[in-house]
């Protein structure tokens, strides 16, 4: 069984028109067993930037706890917020730096510049391949079915309304078609000056 | 201060093989490894009559599903020479990156132009130093005070200089192009021609190659000209429905707005001069 689906999982996120989507479902399982279900796989760096980690559980919290230290140590030192670009060239360099034993996560960055108020949207791979696309990115067991879903539903300059709907339907109904993820999504709206959070009912199967 | 300077650890710099104990146990229980994203790819390289001509396709591939539809593979080293990079992604583009770091600091102290083959040297002794487990070919080109070279560096760390060169999955279909029409000291016009053959002989008959043609044209005079999405080869097909869901159609248990704050840019006071009343 690949390390990636030990403890399954799906992230997805997408760029609106001045906003951006991040979702996640919520199963934390080991192997064929869902052990919780409230396991949400993104996490807020500031105000503006959320960080969604897919893969081995372990190395999603060991992972996400390490960049939130480096983003403090950042925000000490600069006295300002980082802006996304440099988030992703210090994310790539922590997951490169593990090259020959890389942590088994697949991330996802979504994110509004501080200065410029332009919605930002990057993955990595494994070891770090910075991904910075126009339309949306996916990660998780079921980034075949999501691959699929977005590019059916997305579509450019929505608006944060829409930009839910679209996230949303293209996550529960990929993660319906995967026994390692779904029982539950959660959903961040990111806009400038505000995030609206929401939980979705879902299948719990 | 004491306090906070003892906990800041400074990592080293290079690789880090905490992880490899770990990995090498989940891989002796059964449990598969992901796969890197690679470039699949067609990098080509020419040098043609005014100088040298990068081309490359723009897929990147995950196992057999394509990651990125547009990547750029055409990496800076510096202002007079740029690399293409196939193999895994991330080692290509880490790879140039430091070399491209390294060659600024060493333009600095020798206070010249950066010449290839010190670019050449330094990728070459960097890639043998790792037995090619740093798995990068690259097609590296650029004019310098000794007139316009191509090499091509193989990931176990040999190089070749030649006048035309591919790499990559589809550098068969490419070179098969290059050997049927290659002259020596062609004309611009007719060299990007060629190029962009070349790297459509790999886009349309090579699994790991696709989308569009990049070029990157560096010239005698030392002049760059980065053509991102030279020849877009494949268009996305036009959607005939519209599939857009209405406000309300995913049922949602709980929602939380979070208001934030606007980071206060400047200030500006205005002096206002007194209203008289009479």
């Amino acid at each position: 069984m690949s390390i990636m689906s030990y403890n399954g999982g799906a992230c997805i996120a997408m760029k609106g028109r001045n906003c951006i989507a991040i979702a996640s479902d919520l199963r934390f399982g080991i192997q064929g067993q869902t052990v919780g279900m409230d396991f949400e796989k993104i996490f807020p760096m500031n105000d503006h930037l959320y960080l969604g980690l897919t893969g081995l559980a372990s190395d999603i919290l060991t992972v996400s706890e390490r960049l939130e230290f480096h983003i403090k140590l950042y925000e000490l030192r600069e006295n300002r917020k980082i802006s996304p670009k440099t988030f992703l060239s210090v994310l790539s360099n922590l997951l490169y730096e593990k090259r020959f034993g890389p942590y088994f996560i697949e991330p996802v960055i979504a994110g509004i510049d501080p200065k410029t108020r332009q919605p930002f949207i990057a993955s990595c791979d494994l070891i770090g391949c910075p991904m910075e696309p126009e339309d949306f990115v996916v990660t998780g067991t079921c980034a075949t079915q999501l691959y699929g879903m977005c590019e059916a539903l997305w579509k450019p300059d929505m608006q944060p309304d829409e930009l839910f709907e679209c996230c949303s339907q293209a996550l529960l109904n990929a993660v319906d078609r995967d026994a390692g993820s779904g029982w539950g999504a959660v959903v961040h709206i990111i806009e400038v000056g505000k995030v609206t959070t929401r939980r979705l009912k879902a299948r719990m199967d | 201060m004491a306090t906070t300077e003892s906990c800041l650890e400074i990592p080293e710099a290079g690789f880090s093989f905490d992880n490899c104990a770990r990995n090498a146990l989940l891989d002796k229980m059964g449990h598969v490894a992901p796969r890197f994203r690679k470039t699949g790819t067609t990098i080509v390289g020419l040098i043609f009559e005014d100088g040298v001509i990068l081309g490359a396709d723009t897929r990147a591939t995950e196992d057999t599903t394509v990651a990125d539809k547009n990547c750029e593979k055409i990496h800076y080293i510096a202002p007079n020479i740029y690399c293409c990079g196939a193999g895994t992604a991330a080692d290509t583009e880490m790879t140039t990156n430091m070399i491209s770091s390294n060659l600024e600091l060493h333009r600095y102290t020798t206070g010249r132009p950066s010449r290839v083959c010190t670019a050449n040297r330094m990728l070459k002794q960097y890639l043998y130093g790792y037995q090619g487990h740093i798995s990068a070919a690259l097609v590296l080109g650029g004019v310098d005070c000794n007139g316009p070279h191509l090499y091509s560096i193989h990931p176990h760390g040999s190089t070749d200089k030649l006048p035309y060169v591919t790499m990559g999955s589809g550098s068969l279909a490419a070179m098969s192009v290059f050997e049927s029409r290659y002259k020596p000291n062609m004309k611009k016009a007719d060299a990007m021609l060629l190029v962009k053959n070349a790297v459509e002989a790999g886009i349309f008959n090579d699994l790991g190659s696709g989308s569009n043609v990049d070029l990157c044209i560096i010239d005698r005079k030392q002049k760059v000209e980065y053509l991102r999405t030279y020849f877009e080869a494949n268009m996305k097909g036009k959607r005939q429905g519209d599939y857009s869901f209405s406000p309300g159609t995913t049922a949602v248990i709980s929602s939380k707005v979070r208001q934030i704050s606007f980071d206060i840019l400047s200030e500006e006071v205005q002096e206002v001069e007194g209203m008289e009343v009479s």
